[in-house]
């Protein structure tokens, strides 16, 4: 696993995608890596597009992820990866949530859903983890730790022990430590495969 | 925290960070993105008086007047939010200070969250004062303390200038300890100095330019505008976040780098030159160095190949510097995700019944700005802070007739404070007509609940004085003032009606708290359910445009079920998570099919 990478986080306002890159990027540092990331703040709030670029290396500069190089794509709503689609290259790995949340044209009935959307990470041959994160954060009994369990997928995946997300997890997270630790666990269990 | 430690901060906590260190003791700002975290930071420090301000021109008057005392000071704002505050920007430079002021000033490439693209640092080269442009959140941390040093060193408030991608990035910072003030605060009389009156001010006018030509010398020493040899055919000159990419794009170039971004170090400009084959400028926005530079006789290129428009990436400098253009996959098509208002919120009540009305919307700045948006479509103009009632005024000046039953200004309460009460004035005074509908939702919320002066609380957390806004409005001479709960569509409808028919200013006040106000988190909540053998798909409260509300299209098995009309489409659904029951679609559902969920 290389000690240099791009993450982008993606979905919609109020999914704990600012909480997930937070953590991820406080083990990245535990692990002794430079680290910067960059944020959308303000509109982006009001249920829009939430996008967090994370970068780790020996020496990052810029905080912004450029197109073509992220090499990890965390999906918090299923449509809202294929959206980044231009930052990702031929290796890249996608974890996506089964999440769908309805973008205002489809809650109005005007269009649907777009139908089989990962299709087009398949048909580019680009290596992508389903994960629910919605039926993990229900079997662990604590419906907001849905964002960990993306987490945890990550994890497996990136140059770092398990045990460093464990211990900053315990030192980061003020509630629900143990349900947050399990819904980790079954994520990460999912790409550890 | 008060010993050496590296932390991992974002630009506006190195910030705030930078200013408990630095000793400062009296800090005002207006909230606005992305600066707004500086303040709220720096709030955390009871050691350090901090204060939302009305607006941007009172807070850096505050400032000065701190500074006057001989207390280190701290002003934020955002782009915009300097134009507001242009008149004593303009006039501390006359005056000077006493204890360091230092401005941040955060600019916005690319309206994330703005209604226009400005580069500021134009501002520090009109008002005479220096710039500082940190790169990341460790240099905005150093170059603040720079600052404050300058300040007092050269008697003139400082800029420190960020981006959205400096305030909200995020990385290793050393912090230090806080610094004893030792400036002794209590009055000073120095007429001489802080009275502009014509005849001091054109002494004053011969202090700047004396101190300029110091600080001209002192940019040329300034450790943190460096020279980082490396390959001479293309020498690049930048500052700010423009390092960062450039140095991501070309790490082998040689790099002027300019911590101050104004004055400009000419000698080590020219030396810089004489050094390199070529002298290529990258800056975001507008060509502000090369601009300065070219004037210096110097020949260099850059925005004949970056763009001026919009932020940069390291991709962007790359490609257009002669770097190779990578293989990009093609984006997908699909249906957009814009911001709306949030589930419950009171805006959406006024916006649906203002939708349902011939008439022109006067808009103004803040999350109600959402109800441009459809299904609301609601809003035919929004300009700036406080615009909607002067936009208003305006538009019934110019048509005259009965075009008052046709315009309606729509402000929020801290938009109102900031720099609505003057609209207001100016209506009454100048006679016009027009319906002028507050949305006093106690909070400042587009930029996350900041306290404001109708709040009931300080940003430190004090308990405050709350304006009595009818009072103001009838001080201010409004005859005819109402107030509505926006959550009762039917009753708003009416008030509506009724005032717009009236020929004369009148003021409707929307009263109901931000669904995000601690208040309202605390406060339990039944959603709604919609029923769907009752509902009958006419998408009345699909209109409303609430993100819990959807449609669910009846497929072909449903429609035989018994139960559901054969002509029916589909029909509405609530999400019960999302619900936070403030009843306005149970309100306008003809069908009786919405209810409160039983608990």
């Amino acid at each position: 696993m290389s000690r240099s990478g791009n993450i982008l986080f993606s979905g919609v306002g109020g999914q704990g995608i600012l909480l997930a890159s937070e953590i991820t990027a406080y083990a990245l540092l535990e692990a002794g890596l430079d680290t910067k990331k960059s944020e959308v703040h303000g509109m982006a709030q009001r249920g829009g597009l939430v996008v967090a670029h994370l970068r780790f290396g020996d020496k990052v500069y810029s905080p912004l992820i450029a197109p073509g190089t992220a090499d990890f794509l965390v999906a918090f709503e299923t449509m809202e990866s294929v959206r980044y689609l231009p930052f990702l290259h031929k290796n890249s790995t996608v974890i996506v949530n089964t999440h769908k949340i309805p973008p205002p044209a489809v809650a109005l009935g005007e269009v649907p859903y777009p139908d089989n959307i990962l299709a087009e990470f398949t048909k580019r041959h680009i290596k992508t983890f389903l994960i629910d994160g919605f039926g993990i954060a229900k079997s662990v009994a604590e419906s907001r730790s849905a964002n960990l369990a993306l987490v945890g997928a990550l994890s497996s995946l990136l140059p770092i022990a398990e045990e460093i997300f464990i211990a900053v997890m315990q030192k980061r997270l003020p509630r629900s430590l143990e349900k947050n630790i399990a819904a980790f666990k079954a994520g990460r269990a999912i790409t550890s495969k | 925290m008060a010993h050496k430690e590296t932390l991992w901060l974002s630009g506006n906590e190195a910030i705030a960070r930078a200013a408990w260190e630095a000793g400062v003791s009296v800090a005002s700002g207006y909230p606005g993105t992305p600066s707004t975290e500086i303040l709220e930071n720096l709030g955390q420090y009871a050691d350090v008086y901090s204060e939302w301000a009305p607006n941007e021109k009172v807070a850096m008057e505050v400032a000065l007047g701190a500074s006057f005392a001989g207390a280190r000071v701290l002003t934020t704002l955002k782009h915009v939010g300097l134009n507001v505050a242009a008149d004593p920007l303009f006039s501390s430079a006359y005056t000077g200070i006493r204890g360091g002021m230092v401005i941040v000033n955060a600019d916005d490439p690319e309206m994330h969250s703005s209604q226009n693209e400005q580069d500021n640092r134009n501002y520090a080269y009109a008002a005479k004062i220096p710039m500082f442009e940190p790169a990341d959140p460790a240099e905005a941390h150093a170059m603040l303390l720079d600052a404050f040093e300058l300040s007092e060193k050269m008697d003139t408030p400082v800029f420190v200038r960020t981006t959205a991608r400096i305030a909200h990035a995020k990385g290793l910072v050393s912090v230090g300890n806080r610094r004893v003030n030792e400036t002794k605060i209590g009055f000073y009389k120095n007429p001489t100095k802080v009275v502009l009156l014509p005849e001091i001010s054109r002494v004053r006018r011969q202090e700047i330019a004396a101190r300029f030509a110091r600080l001209r010398d002192f940019a040329e020493s300034y450790a943190r505008n460096t020279i980082e040899p490396g390959d001479t055919r293309m020498g690049i000159i930048t500052g700010g976040i423009s390092y960062l990419y450039s140095k991501e794009a070309f790490p082998k170039a040689a790099i002027l780098k300019l911590g101050l971004c104004w004055p400009l170090p000419e000698q080590k400009i020219r030396a810089f030159a004489e050094l390199v084959d070529e002298v290529v400028i990258v800056e975001e926005l507008d060509p502000f160095l090369e601009t300065h530079i070219k004037a210096m006789g110097i020949k260099c290129g850059g925005q004949d190949r970056i763009p001026a428009i919009g932020e940069l990436n390291s991709a962007i400098v790359n490609q257009a510097l002669g770097g190779e253009k990578p293989e990009i996959m093609a984006p997908v098509d699909l249906p957009q995700r814009p911001a709306n208002m949030c589930p419950g919120c009171p805006h959406r009540g006024i916006f649906y019944n203002l939708a349902r009305l011939d008439i022109f919307v006067s808009g103004d700045i803040g999350c109600y700005t959402l109800g441009f948006l459809p299904p609301l479509s609601a809003i035919d103009s929004c300009v700036c802070m406080g615009a909607s009632i002067g936009i208003a005024h305006g538009l019934n000046k110019a048509i005259g007739g009965d075009s008052y039953k046709k315009i309606v200004s729509v402000i929020g309460d801290s938009t109102f404070i900031h720099s609505g009460i003057t609209g207001l004035a100016n209506m009454i005074y100048n006679q016009s007509s027009a319906t002028v509908l507050l949305l006093d939702n106690r909070t400042t919320g587009m930029t996350g609940q900041q306290p404001n002066p109708v709040s009931g609380t300080t940003l430190m957390g004090d308990p405050a004085n709350v304006i009595d806004l009818e009072q103001l409005c009838r001080a201010v001479g409004v005859k005819h003032i109402c107030t509505v709960n926006p959550h009762d569509i039917e009753d708003t409808q009416k008030v509506l009606q009724e005032e717009l028919a009236r020929d004369a200013t009148s003021v409707i006040i929307s009263r109901a708290p931000c669904v995000l106000a601690p208040s309202m988190k605390k406060t339990k909540t039944v959603p709604c359910i919609i029923s769907e053998t009752d509902c009958s798909g006419c998408k009345t409260c699909i209109n409303l445009g609430c993100p819990a509300i959807s449609w669910r299209a009846t497929s072909e098995n449903e429609a035989k079920k018994p139960g559901l009309k054969e002509k029916e489409e589909g029909h509405a659904q609530i999400s019960p998570e999302m619900c936070n029951g403030c009843g306005q679609c149970l309100n306008i559902c003809q069908f009786m099919a919405i209810t409160k969920a039983e608990k």
